[in-house]
């Protein structure tokens, strides 16, 4: 190929990332100015609103819990992992997709992701948050929590480590951790640019504090893009363990259903698509609000179905298998297990996942769809209903009917559970808008890279 | 007073590559290039060796490992074995998820610090902050800052240099504010 096709292909793909006339001027003004409006627009103070009274909810909620006990839930013997369980992992799925953009996609230069990579690891950050909440709320007595840590204590006592859920908590913790790193460092160069752009001298205060006084030098980007780079290198390997150990809580134990060895993919790949689901939903409704449709383009959004149609496929591929292999062992309690899925009590919603997970993202081979933004919005929320009720199918049927029909039970949510699921929406909500009002919501470092001009080679040929 | 250095503005990322090269021919030590993004090319621009990070970081990695290995070693060994199934108290298959995470979090924690430390921040105070212009640059501008400690600073002689080689807003920093 040759330079000026290089070169024109380069000009083409920056003008579908980010459209119109820009300069780095106008993104600085563009995405600078969202923080720095004197009032939020309507439908940020209506959002707020709502996400405060469901924290509400959701402190009752937990208050009862913590008086009461866990008795207050849906769950028994046999269904001991119920809601609780189910939004633990749904969350921590939806966390995946921070880190998969910014890490996996920067270390493949796929640089539509600098429109969507602070947005997708804000969200990440809420989501572990809610995620973390279960696993601590549903061990009863919580104020016992602590346990989990190894740390000395009265009891000269240490957790065992050779259970996956122990290696559970190291690795959300970790990740959780390391995507708090990822997403501050990412930010310092942009805090910078709003404390110089602070009229007040508590803004600049404030900012500048948190941008630790970063003065845009080569001698500090030096340090800096090694510090990103290598970030990023440690978060991909990371990520893709998490959802593995996750899955492990399940794949270690004997029950039928759970004791698979497709479980640590199936888990990535099924997170990720969650994830992304999540993102689109939220990307969608910011470019609507506050007027963004040249910085997250039609172009980001084809982009993102893609790598739906990919993961929810490789999750399809899964469900088929599974039943394959349920077939294939001769094993009759596993075999059981899966026929129980699909036409037992609970078929409706084993057929609502693969409404949502297998034959919805189908819809992603043809540009139509990827593109038709009402569609996209309907199918992002469908993705993690769809992804939600994965979760439910593993959890509640697989426990419902193992071994002994004499202990066979079914399982509903109490009141209890759903107030909780719901307040865990309000904790998500308000961080996620809180970081909308005070925190620029797309990396400008990054989105003025994707300009031709901030190549030293630009104009020069 | 002491003066803290000279700042020049140019126009563009080429721009500032190409006075990057000139201020490093003409054997400047004590300098810096500005930009609102990393500019590629500039380390080399620049003379700069590469950034001993790595090294923080891979040494923060083994020692997370070693610790996470450690730590479980030392308490299926002979703090608190636990019998669980019959199963190995040094089962380290199972040992090594949590040695990962550790290697993982330690190495995290070794480039954030480790790019502080490297980078002189937090630093809330600065000289190059007494200039208003010079805070466009974290916006859309791009600054030159060559220091007085330099061995070849000579103020006169400095500021002919960065307007011969195209600087713009040239000005003189204080080491210290003036109301």
């Amino acid at each position: 190929m040759s330079e000026a096709v290089i070169k024109s292909r380069a000009q083409k793909n920056s003008e579908e990332l980010l459209l119109g006339d820009q300069t780095f001027t106008t993104i600085t003004n563009d995405i600078s100015g969202i923080p720095e409006q004197k009032k939020a627009p309507i439908q940020w103070k209506l959002a707020f609103a709502l996400a405060l009274s469901l924290v509400s909810v959701f402190v009752g909620a937990l208050g009862y819990l913590i008086w009461e006990g866990v008795g207050i839930w849906g769950v028994n013997a046999p269904i001991g992992w119920g809601w609780a369980i189910i939004n633990f992992v749904w969350w921590v799925g939806i966390g995946h997709a921070g880190t998969l953009i910014s890490a996996i996609l920067h270390l493949f230069r796929q640089n539509w992701r600098n429109s969507i990579n602070r947005f997708a690891e804000t969200m990440t950050l809420f989501a572990v948050i809610c995620a973390l909440i279960f696993p601590g709320i549903h061990i009863g007595r919580i104020w016992l929590a602590y346990w989990f840590f190894p740390v000395p204590n009265q009891m000269a006592m240490w957790p065992n480590f050779r259970s996956p859920l122990i290696w559970d908590f190291f690795a959300v913790f970790t990740y959780f951790t390391v995507s708090l790193l990822f997403w501050y460092t990412g930010l310092i160069p942009d805090l910078a640019t709003l404390r110089d752009r602070a009229k007040t001298k508590l803004r600049k205060k404030i900012y500048g504090f948190f941008a630790l006084g970063w003065r845009g030098g080569n001698r500090q980007w030096q340090h800096y893009e090694l510090a990103y780079l290598v970030l990023a290198g440690i978060a991909t390997p990371l990520v893709l363990s998490v959802h593995s150990v996750v899955s492990s809580d399940f794949a270690v134990s004997i029950i039928p259903g759970w004791h698979t060895t497709i479980f640590p993919p199936y888990f990535v790949a099924g997170a990720i698509y969650s994830g992304f689901g999540m993102v689109m939903t939220l990307v969608i409704a910011a470019r609507s609000i506050y007027n963004l449709k040249h910085i997250f383009t039609i172009s980001h959004l084809d982009k993102m179905a893609q790598i739906m149609l990919l993961t929810g496929s490789i999750v399809g591929y899964s469900y088929v298998m599974e039943f394959f292999i349920a077939w294939y062992s001769g094993n009759p309690y596993e075999s059981y297990a899966f026929i129980n899925r699909a036409l037992g009590p609970y078929w409706w919603a084993y057929w609502t996942m693969i409404s949502c997970n297998v034959i919805l993202p189908q819809f992603f081979w043809f540009k139509r769809f990827r593109t038709h933004v009402p569609f996209l919005f309907i199918a992002s929320i469908l993705v993690n209903i769809g992804m939600w009720f994965e979760r439910f199918v593993i959890v509640v049927i697989s426990l419902h009917r193992d071994y002994m029909p004499s202990a066979w039970a079914m399982y509903s949510p109490t009141i209890w559970d759903i107030a909780i699921y719901l307040g865990t929406f309000g904790i998500f909500f308000t961080g996620f808008l809180l970081f909308l009002r005070f925190l620029p919501m797309v990396s400008m470092t990054e989105i003025k890279l994707v300009l031709p001009e901030s190549n030293p080679q630009h104009g020069d040929h | 007073m002491k003066t803290y250095g000279i700042i020049a503005k140019f126009d563009d990322p080429s721009a500032l590559v190409h006075a990057a090269e000139q201020i490093k021919d003409a054997g400047f030590k004590n300098f810096d290039c500005h930009s609102p993004f990393p500019v590629h090319g500039l380390d080399d621009a620049m003379g700069l060796k590469r950034s001993k990070l790595g090294y923080v970081i891979g040494v923060c990695g083994l020692i997370g490992a070693l610790f996470g290995f450690g730590l479980q070693t030392w308490v299926h060994l002979s703090e608190y074995p636990m019998n669980i199934s019959g199963k190995p108290f040094f089962a380290y298959p199972a040992y090594f998820i949590i040695t990962f995470e550790l290697m993982v979090l330690f190495s995290a924690f070794g480039a954030v610090f480790g790019m502080m430390y490297f980078n002189k921040i937090p630093r809330l105070h600065h000289p190059l902050f007494y200039s208003e212009k010079f805070s466009s640059v974290t916006s859309d501008a791009f600054y030159v800052s060559i220091e007085s400690s330099d061995p070849k600073y000579d103020e006169k002689e400095v500021e002919d240099f960065l307007k011969k080689i195209g600087g713009k807003d040239i000005e003189i920093l204080k080491d210290e504010y003036e109301e």
